[in-house]
């Protein structure tokens, strides 16, 4: 039959296809090895798996590291830590793992990947609507009327679970429209107007700027979420991944962390 | 009624008619090595995959797993939502495969590369430029809202236009190329004998290229059932409105690989029998038509 082979070509072009659609960790350690440097800095290469609350410092952090010790090389996957436990779990190339709780890092350590996690920082929530709120949110009751459209994180990811447990204080039933993988995904809904307001961590709304505004949480049923690190038992450079471990709870990071909202454990 | 099967086009090599057929290794001898092992080795590429898919398989809770985790709804919502997005992609994919192969205007090759984009775009970001054009602040969507109350974001219908935006152009590509390849000699007998343009598109047109529009709708079908970034980033991720079979994969992976590892399962079960059926029906030579 004629028909058959261009049958087959567009076969071909959905396979093709398929593969552009894979979930990759970002990065990609680079070609050629960092030049030894003269000083007495540390050199080699990590990669470090970062929940996505993490992003913007840890981002600063690798970086002013990396100025510090220009041997190192640090590579971040920035993303759901539930999702990272698990890549970690089966087997990815990680050094450095901190999680947005301890249930994932918990996880990691059960499964022999990890000893003596340290919890870094902690963070709270809060209410995120587009700048011109245009549902007038003001306060968390708010959320439980019917036509606010809400956006939050699923259940299974941390920013998801700790979202419920503040309802639960409160005291009220929050009925979202969407369910988004992690907080930055929550967050992007926000950013675009898609939704009246979403739950995410603190840290989130003050790195979106100007595009949405903070409706804070009363204290009283608040909930947060601790933040541990850990040097994973898989590393090939352990004492480099120790180093920069070290150097996120030293004051100079505490300094990148709190001032982009983070609380001191 | 015009076949091209009585044609017996010149083609065709000789010793292969109607329904049996011989494959070329048959005449020549035997498959020759520098193609035999790379096909070998993309065979266990594609392949290896499933295999491993298939060894973590939690075959004796699968049951237990498959009620728990909501499978069912997602299952329906799939085949509901990609079946739909075939249906919308065929009413307006054939015409526009028909104008684009066959209609001569200025822009023509532009006007293709543009409407086959989304076959490269990243779905996400097909996704995302679905939000700006037709989300609650798109600069559609902020009329329909107005307007007419409808906000697409969220909803199943929204589900319905990712899938199309993704999978139509894999509808309209087979199509096109059928409709380019095919005998205009038959369209012009049918004009000389007094058709009309539309009653000969439908009459022989459309029966000319009927394997080749299931096959375009086939694929376009698959595609939309595993559609993932479009759809989470467009329509969100709520289960039994918008969570698909992959948004639900996705979401397992986070909490229970084995109930990921079901689901795919599931969703591999069910894809293998329809493209096996569909096969077996429409794209076997000398069964179709």
């Amino acid at each position: 039959m004629r028909r058959l082979p261009l049958a087959l070509t567009a076969v071909g072009v959905v396979l093709m296809a398929l593969v552009g659609c894979g979930v990759l960790p970002n990065g990609d350690p680079g070609g050629a090895a960092p030049a030894p440097s003269a000083s007495p800095g540390l050199s080699g290469e990590i990669m470090v798996f970062a929940a996505a609350s993490l992003t913007g410092t840890f981002t600063t952090l690798g970086e002013t590291f990396e100025a510090a010790n220009p041997g190192a090389s640090i590579t971040f996957s920035f993303g759901p830590s539930s999702g990272l436990a698990t890549q970690i779990t089966e087997g990815a190339p990680a050094d450095v793992f901190a999680s947005a709780s301890q249930k994932n890092m918990d996880a990691v350590v059960d499964a022999g990947g990890a000893d003596e996690p340290t919890v870094f920082a902690q963070n709270a929530m809060e209410i995120a609507v587009p700048a011109d709120n245009p549902a007038h949110i003001t306060a968390l009751t708010d959320l439980a009327r019917p036509a606010v459209k809400v956006a939050l994180c699923q259940p299974d990811v941390p920013c998801g679970a700790v979202a419920a447990s503040v309802f639960a204080n409160a005291g009220i039933t929050v009925s979202p429209i969407t369910l988004e993988a992690d907080a930055k995904a929550t967050l992007t809904k926000v950013r675009l107007g898609e939704v009246d307001a979403g739950v995410v961590y603190v840290t989130d709304v003050l790195a979106a700027g100007d595009d949405v505004v903070g409706v804070a949480i009363p204290a009283d049923v608040n909930a947060g979420t601790r933040y541990p690190i850990a040097t994973l038992s898989a590393s090939r450079s352990p004492e480099l991944a120790r180093s920069f471990v070290a150097y996120v709870m030293s004051a100079e990071g505490t300094s990148v962390l709190s001032a982009a909202g983070f609380l001191a454990p | 009624m015009a076949r091209p099967a009585q044609k017996a086009p010149p083609t065709r090599p000789p010793g292969q008619r109607g329904a049996r057929t011989r494959s070329i290794a048959d005449v020549t001898g035997r498959t020759p090595w520098p193609l035999a092992a790379p096909a070998a080795v993309a065979v266990a590429f594609l392949l290896l995959p499933l295999v491993g898919l298939l060894l973590r398989a939690p075959w004796r809770g699968l049951p237990r797993i498959l009620v728990e985790s909501g499978a069912l709804d997602a299952l329906r919502l799939s085949l509901v939502t990609a079946s739909a997005a075939t249906v919308i992609s065929v009413f307006f994919g054939v015409p526009l495969a028909w104008v684009l192969a066959r209609a001569r205007f200025p822009g023509r090759s532009l006007l293709r590369a543009l409407v086959t984009l989304p076959l490269v775009l990243p779905p996400v970001v097909g996704g995302v430029a679905l939000l700006f054009a037709l989300g609650r602040r798109g600069f559609i969507g902020q009329h329909l809202d107005q307007w007419f109350g409808i906000t697409l974001p969220f909803t199943t219908a929204g589900v319905i236009v990712a899938e199309t935006f993704v999978a139509m152009p894999f509808l309209i590509v087979t199509v096109e190329g059928a409709l380019r390849s095919a005998d205009l000699g038959l369209d012009e007998a049918a004009a000389t004998l007094g058709a009309r343009p539309f009653t000969t598109f439908r009459r022989v047109t459309l029966p000319l290229i009927g394997p080749s529009l299931i096959a375009g709708a086939v694929l376009c079908w698959a595609r939309a059932l595993g559609e993932f970034g479009a759809t989470i980033t467009f329509a969100g991720n709520l289960p039994g409105v918008t969570q698909t079979m992959p948004l639900a994969v996705y979401q397992a992976l986070e909490r229970d690989p084995d109930a990921a590892v079901a689901l795919s399962l599931v969703l591999l079960v069910v894809s293998i029998a329809v493209l096996a059926l569909l096969r077996e029906r429409w794209l076997h030579p000398g069964t179709s038509l």
